[in-house]
């Protein structure tokens, strides 16, 4: 600590320099946790997928439904002990801008299946009560304001007409990344309105007794449904979030190249200012030396204050990356987990470090093998 | 007694011997230094004088650890410090040496007290106890009252004041002055000779100066010419006492 003010007033000394290269780790830093937020939102399906859980799928594609009969044909299947369904239904509250994932889903069966989301059980038995009853997240509700008891009226752009539903409950997700921006409503209130495909189901959603098992299970459900009309894909949840993300492209590259070309910047800027700051300092330096100050000492002088700079500001671009997280999805629902996690703000600071570490190393050696005598008659 | 014919009698404080420093530039060999011993006792204020060139910087240098000869050895209180590695020579510089510069060299950023402290820093002394000796010393110099004052608060003769009162504050076995008047109008060059003076006299403090100021050199009990890296000879100062 004895040491600290000699570092401090270092800094100062040229705080325009200081200023702009904390800023440089700010702003970088800033986008590290916008970029971090933006690809946890994407991955968000995939970290939160049950282990213990496979998605059927019909093997044409996603928008082809299979028979509801599937449902005890799957119950039956050893190793799988529990089955749930669900439909997308694609509706529009008020404009087509308010994007939010509304499901009809199997009343019986979905709670269970899912027990990361959380509600209260009055507002459950009231949504099971009411035909036209809703359970919407707790993100959707604060979006548009809803409250328990509210008449909510969608659009129907695969089912036509305009469908009315009462707000019954509202679900809160266990964990931080859970999903709190769907809205579900009851499969059987969908299948009596809609004048096609009734009988037929979106997915299914099975669980299974041992996830070591689920490859063996994937299989064996495919093998069953196999040369039926509606032949089936099944896949862990994990591998179906997944697939939807590779739809949009490889996310992660891309974020990852960004992230990469500014940080390779920022070490290129500090590394050249903090080798312009040990060449003003070449005298003093040298007096260090002289005075008894050891190689090491001025090494790990010039590297502290490199990494105390890379530390503020990279902590004040976190800082203000968590600020801009905590205003919620700026998307409109596009991502609905828009949250920068304390893993990623350790990360990022660890990152920032990391540079302030190599952009000093190089400067600090060059300081640490200044021989006095040359130094001193140098200037 | 300052002797520089080899012949001293082994409880010299600083003892040089067959001391030579050659550096090598562009294939061509420069003798800087040839052969040169000296000794010089504790309590001693020795003067190098000698035209540009002549090797008093470069022997100054020797004699304070900063730079390693190319021949012969030097002895400190009897530790060979040109056998040391670097590493030990720096602890050594920081317990046995302290050093006045032409150009003061205080750091600008830091006021008169921290530039003071910093060679206590290297030391197990407390806050409390690093405070009483920077404020001794910088009585010692007559400044504790700009003790706050940064560098480009105080003139040129208060400045190497401050060098002085870094040099002093951990209580080093001799120091080294190399042209501390060198950049003093006469008024201030006399006043921080006066404080060398009293360093020694009052204080007991040995003192080796490089200067090419003949009054500067006056103050010296002993002056050495040095001329192409030799000692040619040994004058007893004017105010030799």
């Amino acid at each position: 600590m004895k040491y600290l003010p000699l570092v401090l007033t270092n800094l100062f000394r040229k705080k325009t320099r200081t200023a702009l290269t904390a800023g440089s780790f700010a702003v970088a830093l800033f986008l590290f946790g916008i970029l971090t937020v933006v690809d946890g939102a994407f991955q968000q399906g995939v970290d939160v997928a049950g282990v213990d859980r496979l998605v059927v799928l019909n093997r044409v594609s996603i928008i082809q439904p299979l028979p509801l009969s599937y449902r005890d044909r799957l119950a039956r299947i050893p190793g799988v002990t529990q089955v749930t369904f669900a439909n997308w239904f694609g509706g529009v509250y008020q404009d087509e801008r308010n994007f939010f994932p509304q499901f009809a889903i199997d009343r019986e069966t979905y709670r269970q299946m899912f027990p990361e989301f959380v509600l209260p059980d009055a507002e459950w038995q009231a949504f099971l009560a009411d035909r036209e009853g809703a359970v919407v997240g707790e993100s959707l509700a604060e979006r548009f304001k809803w409250k328990v008891g509210d008449r909510v009226p969608i659009k129907g752009t695969i089912f036509p007409g305009t469908w009315e539903f009462n707000i019954r409950g509202i679900y809160r997700g266990r964990r931080v990344q859970d999903d709190t921006t769907q809205f579900w409503f009851r499969w059987d209130y969908l299948d009596e309105r809609k004048t096609f495909l009734k009988g037929w189901v979106g997915w299914y959603t099975v669980r299974i007794a041992n996830p070591d098992d689920a490859v063996r299970l994937v299989k064996a459900i495919d093998e069953h449904f196999a040369n039926s009309p509606a032949e089936t894909k099944t896949d862990t949840e994990k591998a179906f979030a997944a697939s939807f993300v590779k739809q949009m492209g490889n996310i992660q590259l891309l974020i990852m190249s960004i992230g990469s070309v500014v940080f390779f910047t920022l070490l290129l800027v500090t590394g050249n200012t903090m080798a312009i700051a040990v060449r003003e300092r070449t005298r003093e330096l040298a007096v260090l030396k002289a005075v008894g100050f050891s190689d090491g000492f001025v090494l790990a002088l010039v590297i502290a204050e490199t990494m105390l700079v890379a530390l503020v500001g990279g902590g004040v671009g976190l800082g203000l990356a968590k600020l801009f997280t905590l205003r919620g999805d700026p998307t409109g629902g596009l991502l609905p987990f828009f949250y920068l996690s304390l893993d990623a703000i350790v990360l990022g600071l660890g990152l920032a470090l990391a540079v302030g570490l190599m952009a000093g190393i190089l400067p600090a050696l060059a300081a640490s093998r200044l021989r006095v005598v040359d130094a001193l008659r140098r200037i | 007694m300052v002797r520089i014919d080899g012949q001293g009698n082994g409880n010299s404080l600083i003892r040089a011997r067959g001391l030579g420093k050659t550096y090598q530039r562009g294939g061509e060999a420069t003798h800087v230094l040839q052969g040169l011993n000296l000794d010089v006792d504790a309590g001693d204020f020795v003067a190098f004088m000698g035209p540009s060139g002549s090797g008093k910087t470069t022997l100054l240098n020797l004699l304070g650890g900063l730079d390693v000869p190319t021949a012969g050895s030097v002895t400190v209180a009897g530790d060979e410090i040109t056998r040391m590695s670097a590493r030990k020579l720096t602890a050594w510089r920081a317990r046995h040496v302290g050093f006045v510069f032409q150009m003061y060299n205080l750091i600008p950023v830091l006021t008169a007290f921290q530039n003071v402290e910093l060679p206590l820093l290297l030391t197990h002394l407390s806050k409390a106890e690093r405070r009483r000796h920077v404020e001794t010393a910088l009585a010692v110099v007559g400044l504790a009252d700009r003790m706050h004052h940064y560098p480009r608060q105080l003139s040129g003769g208060q400045e190497q004041r401050v060098g002085i009162a870094r040099a002093i504050v951990a209580d080093p076995t001799f120091l080294l002055c190399d042209e501390p008047t060198g950049d003093l109008d006469r008024k201030s060059a006399d006043e921080i000779l006066g404080l060398v003076d009293r360093l020694v006299t009052e204080h007991g403090k040995t003192v080796l100066m490089v200067t090419h100021d003949p009054l500067a050199a006056e103050r010296a009990r002993v002056v050495l010419h040095l001329e192409k890296g030799v000692l040619v000879d040994t004058v007893t100062a004017g105010r030799a006492r």
